[in-house]
Formats: C-alpha cells, sequence, structure tokens
C-alpha cells in the first residue's frame, strides 16, 4: 500500500479491475496522502472525505458487477470554478465563499456516469484571474516541487493536487493558459482542448468565448482517458461542438509518424522564444525538439507568426470584456456574499462588490468595462477581435504546412511566491506562450519536457481545431522516449 | 494616454463596484499602465478584417422550446441572502 498515490491513474486503474485494491481503500489511502501533506501544499479549499468515500462504496459495487469502467472509483480533484451539486464551490472568490451550486456541471455529470470520487475542489486565483494562485481570496498554494514557489495558475490547486499525489487526476480550466502554465511549473500534463470540444455549461464564466476545461494528469494516456470521458455535444452550452468524440486512447502509438504514415511535420514558431526567457527553459525546449527530430520528425526551426507579440493585448482586452459581462451577475441578490448595511438597494449592490471581489478581479471588471464603454469600443474591443482573426488565420495557414507546432509553455519555472504580486503587467507577461492557442480555440497541451534549476519545464504541443488526436499522439510518443513523466517531488 | 481618476469613477458606477479614494488612485495607475500597452494594436492594420467573436462557426443554435422541468424551488431559494416567502428580499428599487 506504500506509495499507491504516485501510480498513474490507468496503472491504478489496473489494480482497480483485477480487484488488488478496491476503491475504497485506494481511497483511504489517498485521503491519508492528501493530508499528510496539505499544510505544506494547500491544494485544496474543500476536502470532501465523506462524499469520496460514499462514492468509493458505489465504484466498488459497480467494479464487482463487471460495469467498470476506467476511470471507476479513482480519486479525482476538481477545480472550485465546476459546479458541484451540494458541494461548496467558491471560484477562489469571498463574493462565492458559502455558495453550495443546486447542480453539477455537465462535465461532472458525465464522471458520475463513469464512477467519479472527488476527494475535493481545488484552489485557484479568484474566478480563474491569474497565474499564480496567489490571487485566491484564501490563501496561496505552494509548488510540491519547491513549496517556496507557486505552483502556476490560474488551475494551481489542480496542478500541486496531482503532483503531490493527493489526487489520480484532476480538472482545471483554461482561459488564457490556466491548465497549461501550472501542468508545466508543476511537473504534469495539462491539455486545453479545442474551444466547444468539451460543455462549459456548470463552468462559472470568466470569458465566455475563451473558456474551457480540461484534464490535468500524471502522464498523456491518463490525460486521454479523461478527455474521453468529458468530451462532446452538449445541449445545454449553445457553444458545444456538434462533433463526434474519437476513443483517444487509440492515439496513442509510441512512434511520431504523421497522418496516413508520413513523416510528421512540426514547427517551431519562433516568436515563442521571447526575450528574457529563462535559459535552462530554452535549452530543455531545444532539447526536447532535437528529440522529435530524432525520432524522425521533419522539423521547421524557423516558422514565423507575426501577429503573435500582439496575443497579449488582444487578450487582455477581450478576457476581461467577457469577464465584465459575466461577473454582472454577483450582485448579493440571489446568491453570494451580501452587504446589507447600506442606504440603498445600489450601495448594497456597489458594496458587495468592492467587499467581495479581490483586485485582481476588480482591475479586469473595470479594464473590460472601459474597453466596452461608449466612445472607447472601436478602438479597443473591435479592434482586438479583428487582431484575433489575423491570430487565427495565421495559424490556420501554418497548419497548412505543419501537423502540429511545439513551443514552450512559460517563458520561467516556477517563480516565488511574492515575487510578481506588486506588478500586474509582468505577471500577465507569463501567458505569452499559452494566451495566443486560446485566441485561436486550438488544442493545446503542455507535458514534461525537463527541469531548469530542478524544477519543471513544460513543453506545448498545439493542433489544429479537434485535432487532439495528433496533439495526444506527438505527446505520448515523446514520453514513452524520455522519462521525465517518472519523477515525483521529494514531498 | 493616462486615464483620468473620474474615468475610473465613472467606470465604477458602471460596473457597479465600489471604489475607496486610495482605490481609485491605484486603479488609476494600474489601469493607465495597461492601456498604454494596448497601444501597439494600433501598429496593425486591420482595414477589411472582420472581427471573431467566436472560434467556432456556428450560428443560431436552438432547441425545440419544449418546456421541461424546473429547478425545485428549494433548491433557487438555498443561497438567498434575503428571502421573505418566495422572493428575494432587496432594498427599494425606486423610492
Amino acid at each position: 500500500m506504500d506509495s499507491l498515490y504516485n501510480l498513474t491513474l490507468h496503472e491504478v486503474a489496473d489494480l482497480l479491475a483485477r480487484r488488488e485494491v478496491s476503491s475504497l481503500e485506494l481511497t483511504r489511502h489517498t485521503l491519508e496522502r492528501l493530508r499528510a501533506v496539505e499544510d505544506k501544499v494547500r491544494a485544496f479549499i474543500t476536502i470532501t472525505d465523506e462524499l469520496a468515500l460514499q462514492q468509493a462504496q458505489e465504484a466498488d459495487a459497480r467494479i464487482d458487477a463487471g460495469e467498470g469502467g476506467p476511470l471507476t472509483g479513482i480519486p479525482s480533484a476538481i477545480k472550485d470554478v465546476i459546479c458541484t451539486r451540494g458541494v461548496r464551490t467558491t471560484c477562489g472568490s469571498r463574493m462565492l465563499e458559502n455558495f453550495v451550486p443546486p447542480y453539477d456541471a455537465t462535465v461532472i455529470e458525465r464522471l458520475t456516469k463513469a464512477g467519479l470520487v472527488i476527494v475535493g475542489k481545488t484552489n485557484m486565483d479568484e474566478f480563474a484571474m491569474g497565474s499564480s494562485t496567489e490571487n485566491s481570496a484564501f490563501f496561496p498554494t505552494h509548488n510540491p516541487w519547491d513549496l517556496e514557489r507557486v505552483p502556476g495558475g490560474s488551475s494551481g490547486g489542480s496542478a500541486a493536487a496531482v503532483a503531490a499525489g493527493q489526487a489520480f487526476y484532476a480538472l482545471g480550466s483554461d482561459t488564457g493558459g490556466s491548465i497549461r502554465q501550472p501542468a508545466a511549473l508543476c511537473g504534469i500534463v495539462g491539455l486545453k482542448p479545442t474551444y466547444g470540444r468539451v460543455s462549459r455549461y456548470g463552468l462559472v464564466a470568466f470569458a465566455s468565448s475563451l473558456d474551457q476545461i480540461g484534464p490535468m494528469t500524471r502522464d498523456v494516456r491518463d490525460c486521454a482517458l479523461v478527455l474521453s470521458a468529458i468530451a462532446g455535444y452538449d445541449p445545454s452550452d449553445a457553444t458545444s461542438a456538434p462533433m463526434d468524440v474519437p476513443d483517444y486512447s487509440q492515439a496513442l502509438l509510441p512512434d511520431l509518424a504523421g497522418p496516413g504514415g508520413r513523416r510528421l511535420r512540426v514547427g517551431v514558431p519562433r516568436e515563442y522564444f521571447v526575450e528574457g526567457m529563462d535559459d535552462g527553459v530554452r535549452k530543455a525546449i531545444e532539447t526536447a525538439v532535437r528529440q522529435l527530430e530524432d525520432m524522425g520528425a521533419e522539423v521547421d526551426w524557423e516558422v514565423t507568426l507575426p501577429s503573435t507579440p500582439y496575443a497579449l493585448a488582444v487578450y487582455y482586452i477581450i478576457a476581461p470584456s467577457e469577464a465584465s459581462a459575466n461577473l454582472a451577475r454577483y450582485d448579493g441578490v440571489k446568491y453570494g456574499f451580501s452587504y446589507q448595511e447600506g442606504k440603498s438597494m445600489w450601495e448594497n449592490m456597489e458594496k458587495t462588490r468592492q467587499l467581495g471581489f479581490g483586485d485582481e478581479v476588480k482591475r479586469r471588471i473595470m479594464l473590460g468595462t472601459y474597453a466596452l464603454s461608449a466612445g472607447y469600443y472601436d478602438a479597443y474591443y473591435l479592434k482586438a477581435q479583428k487582431v484575433r482573426t489575423l491570430i487565427r488565420r495565421e495559424f490556420d495557414a501554418a497548419f497548412e504546412k505543419y501537423d502540429v507546432l511545439v513551443t514552450p509553455v512559460s517563458p520561467t519555472p516556477a517563480f516565488k511566491l511574492g515575487e510578481k504580486v506588486a506588478d500586474p503587467l509582468a505577471m500577465y507577461l507569463s501567458d505569452v506562450c499559452t494566451i495566443p492557442v486560446n485566441i485561436a480555440g486550438l488544442p493545446g497541451i503542455s507535458i514534461p519536457c525537463g527541469f531548469a534549476d530542478d524544477l519543471p519545464v513544460g513543453l506545448q504541443i498545439l493542433g489544429k481545431p479537434f485535432d487532439e488526436a495528433t496533439v495526444l499522439r506527438v505527446a505520448y510518443a515523446y514520453e514513452q522516449a524520455t522519462d521525465w513523466h517518472k519523477r515525483r517531488p521529494p514531498l | 494616454m493616462p486615464i483620468s481618476s473620474q474615468e475610473v469613477q465613472h467606470i465604477a458606477k458602471l460596473a457597479r463596484v465600489g471604489l475607496s479614494e486610495e482605490d481609485v488612485a491605484k486603479f488609476q495607475q494600474q489601469l493607465s499602465s495597461i492601456l498604454d500597452y494596448f497601444e501597439t494594436l494600433r501598429r496593425l492594420d486591420t482595414e477589411g478584417i472582420p472581427p471573431t467573436s467566436h472560434t467556432l462557426a456556428l450560428t443560431n443554435v436552438t432547441r425545440d422550446d419544449a418546456p421541461r422541468p424546473p429547478f425545485h424551488k428549494e433548491a433557487v431559494f438555498a443561497n438567498a441572502p434575503q428571502r421573505e416567502g418566495d422572493h428575494f428580499r432587496v432594498k427599494a428599487v425606486l423610492e
């Protein structure tokens, strides 16, 4: 029973299937591990012991009846931005500190059918706005590889929980990099699906044209298993794609051939190797790409996507604009924090939002309100949407020539807690490599590819819309030829 | 192109977010530097380029106008800050 928590989801699924361990035993073991390191990691806002044990018992009954699947009975952690019926969902904010959703997100319904066991709801930057989890209204999460450093954000709790063995997989959400960047900083796998691949019903909205839920796992096979379970058309989400979901596990082959068996064409866009990028990160990425070459890929190191430097500005106009609309609902009337001492309804509402929201959230609401307001809409929001078209067209043209694009995920490894909080713009720059992918709506994965100063480095693989299969295939082949995914933090 | 403190207060009013005087000053400075950064977009020629609001080519997604069971009333009120009967109570909207 020693270090079951170090195994992958699929390894543990095998043990469950062979009845070498029960889900109840596994869940107890996971909860013990969770609590043993939680003082140091602080990945969880809510720990759901009782629920987990009850779900584990149900899972065991299903497995005994021969009705188990690849995810049945395996403890998971869910980012606290995803609605779980009857379980407090805070979005890392005082505004929703005591909010209990009356419904499950569609992804939760799907995982429940697959035999979900939830050990807890994970910490995050408030309303998913941030890149370090330091914007959580409650407390920061610590990187399991170095407890004085951030786990990344906004899905920092989910990333840390998986890295620390507190859950076998987690769900995160990604609007500008919030799955991929913490996955990279914590040395795990994180996938942002194509926009529309996974239902957003029950995902508390930040930016409706950018948000996606995705898996955060120890390895690529686990990622494929979770993605297959959560992906697919949902009539409750008008933006979900009415397209079939392939069995992503079938895409995992240990060789690197491109579609049709020809050589895989890999493009490396120069603009992602930004000025000020950490040398150790650069070296790790370059080594990883040379590994792909050694494995038979045709690599073009000189791809250029000239609109890349503009993506950050586009994102920081579009995302806050959409957020200003999505967060208008937090007014203290039907749910959430509600200030009652004012002299008028408006005063109550204004104070509710002043006290219920943290600084970063207020900053973005105001940016968005400004960008959409009369006199500024054309110069900011409309302009940003036009540049968004340019960015997407550039990617489309690139994917005529390449099967995948490969880039760094983060210009630096995990930074120290407190290092970037004083300068919002400096924090925003952590997302330069991830943001364009959300703007264009493409799928992107971060996989471990090495270390810089003993801190994990992630490699980003981007694919065509709805081509998660190729992204996963390339990720899997690289992973199996290396052993980064087998490393565990010294915790 | 710095933003004035009156503009900050105006935006805060539109967004219904209360701000202290310190907040106004702080946000004025932070928003100004972020807005300065946005000026880089002016360098791009977007003449004749259509805006993208959405990366999926979906339009007019509809469903049948068929009634479905609503949320249970108690579930809807479970998180109510101020409930009176079957109403959410707020201070007077109009005097």
